[in-house]
């Protein structure tokens, strides 16, 4: 197969106690795609993005970034490869600005080092002009210029949804790790965030791998969609495939009662 | 008339609402069994019976009475019970303590209740001295539901009292469950597997995007292949 694997999950194992809540699992996240992962509860979807984003260590198997084995990192040093996650819940720095929580995002700036404050004010001033400047273009891609000066904590759960995005582009990740971005957003802003992936997506090129549970985002902007089941991929495809796949509705629906 | 009528609820937990006119009413006799994708609103919909969200508009109707975001203080002597999910059992308390603290409202002799909650639940009595935190997860379940009996409850709710059991204890409850139906008890209940739960429900509720979207007996909603489809959305 010759297509361009920007993550690679190779026979990945992991296990809580007896339980094996992935078994073996392979799949690939096609570099430039939006790739969507989807299940029933208990499938082991979110044991399996934790891992790829160095939150949970597998017990087995090999994880590429890129081509490079990343199994087992911590998610700072994958943060510096250009793999990022968002998360659920907006992890927003409430009593920053919209601007100032963007301006946070990369590490190692000068002006986090009182040297450079004292003896090379020029050099931390410039930097920070820069890191500045990046943040309002992120800030203007977003549409957020209305709120750039607003408090976070007081943005709607869509605009922080939108800041968390943001964020991932201060650096240019490479990948984006979507962690149920529909939560707790209205429809409307919703179609918003929707609209703002797409154009990372197809204007700057980014690669998203999101885990949803709304089956109607997942729908608008997932191909492929992977499905998992009991630990393990059961299909991969177009999300109208996936629909008509009486294997998949079976797993959603749960299975016939089985005798004792 | 219905023992509990929800008409078009809506309420969330603050910000986006996550129920947006839902519509349930079940008897006394009823099994009813709410089942739908993530995110429906299922276990969403029992908290907001139970007070323990806001409701901001509709209605919830029990045995006649309006009890829409009444607390949970005032409906467990009503007769309305619940088992959450989770967190559901004293874990360093032992099973009768447990059981003892179900009857926490009552001023009359809970004996009998307790005596009726042990044939139903047959192992409890065994470990009735256990701590509840000792017990397997199916065992505990019948602990949690043992509790919320000793209220002589009309009408229990239960939150997806499968989840997390072996195939074996899925069952086992599921069977305790229409036990506790016949002897005169309402279930309105969640669940995850749907097609398992469908199976017993005298009244099946499907749910999506926090709104009745099929409703009939339980048989009817299995036989219909819309139903599953729409686990998936679309």
């Amino acid at each position: 197969m010759s297509f361009d694997a920007v993550i690679d999950v190779k026979d990945v194992t992991k296990r809580f106690g007896g339980l094996r809540a992935v078994n073996k699992c392979s799949l690939r996240v096609e570099r430039g795609s939006i790739t969507g992962l989807i299940g029933p509860n208990g499938a082991g979807k979110s044991t399996l993005f934790n891992m790829v984003a160095g939150n949970i260590v597998p017990d087995s198997g090999t994880i590429y970034f890129d081509g490079q084995d990343i199994t087992g990192l911590p998610p700072y040093q994958l943060f510096a490869k250009g793999l990022l996650r968002t998360f659920q819940i907006a992890h927003e720095f409430s009593h920053m600005t919209a601007l100032e929580n963007l301006m946070m995002v990369p590490s190692d700036q000068p002006g986090e080092d009182l040297v450079n404050v004292w003896f090379r004010p020029d050099f931390v001033r410039k930097a920070e002009h820069h890191v500045r400047q990046k943040a309002l273009d992120v800030i203007d891609f977003l549409k957020l210029g209305h709120v750039k000066n607003e408090l976070a904590g007081n943005l709607s759960g869509g605009q922080k949804k939108l800041l968390e995005l943001g964020r991932t582009m201060m650096v240019d990740a490479k990948v984006v790790l979507l962690d149920e971005v529909a939560a707790g957003v209205n429809k409307t802003l919703l179609q918003d965030l929707a609209a703002n992936i797409e154009r990372m997506n197809q204007e700057l090129g980014y690669t998203f791998f999101v885990i949803e549970h709304d089956m109607d985002l997942i729908g608008r902007l997932c191909d492929p969609v992977i499905v998992m089941a009991q630990g393990e991929v059961i299909a991969q495809g177009p999300m109208e495939e996936i629909r008509a796949n009486p294997e998949i509705i079976e797993a959603y629906f749960g299975s016939p009662v089985e005798a004792a | 008339m219905a023992l509990i009528e929800l008409k078009s609820l809506v309420g969330g937990y603050g910000g986006v609402p996550i129920l947006n006119g839902v519509n349930i009413a079940i008897e006394q006799s009823d099994i009813g069994v709410i089942v739908g994708p993530n995110g429906a609103g299922k276990s969403t919909t029992l908290k907001a019976i139970f007070g323990l969200l806001k409701v901001t508009s509709g209605a919830v109707v029990f045995d006649g009475a309006d009890i829409t975001n009444a607390q949970p203080d005032k409906l467990v002597p009503r007769g309305l019970s619940f088992v959450p999910q989770e967190k559901n059992v004293f874990t360093s308390m032992s099973v009768e303590e447990n059981l003892e603290m179900g009857a926490f409202t009552r001023a009359d002799d809970y004996m009998p209740t307790l005596k009726w909650v042990y044939d139903m639940f047959p192992p409890l009595l065994e470990k009735r001295h256990q701590k509840a935190g000792e017990l397997s997860g199916g065992q505990r379940q019948m602990v949690a539901m043992g509790r919320a009996l000793m209220s002589k409850p009309r009408l229990l709710m239960l939150d997806e009292p499968s989840a997390g059991l072996s195939p074996r204890y899925v069952i086992e409850i599921f069977e305790q469950i229409v036990k506790i139906n016949k002897s005169g008890v309402g279930i309105l209940m969640v669940e995850q597997n749907a097609r398992q739960a469908l199976a017993f429900a005298s009244k099946g509720f499907v749910l999506a995007g926090g709104q009745n979207r099929f409703t009939g007996t339980g048989a009817e909603l299995i036989a219909d292949p819309e139903v599953a489809k729409s686990f998936l959305g679309g």
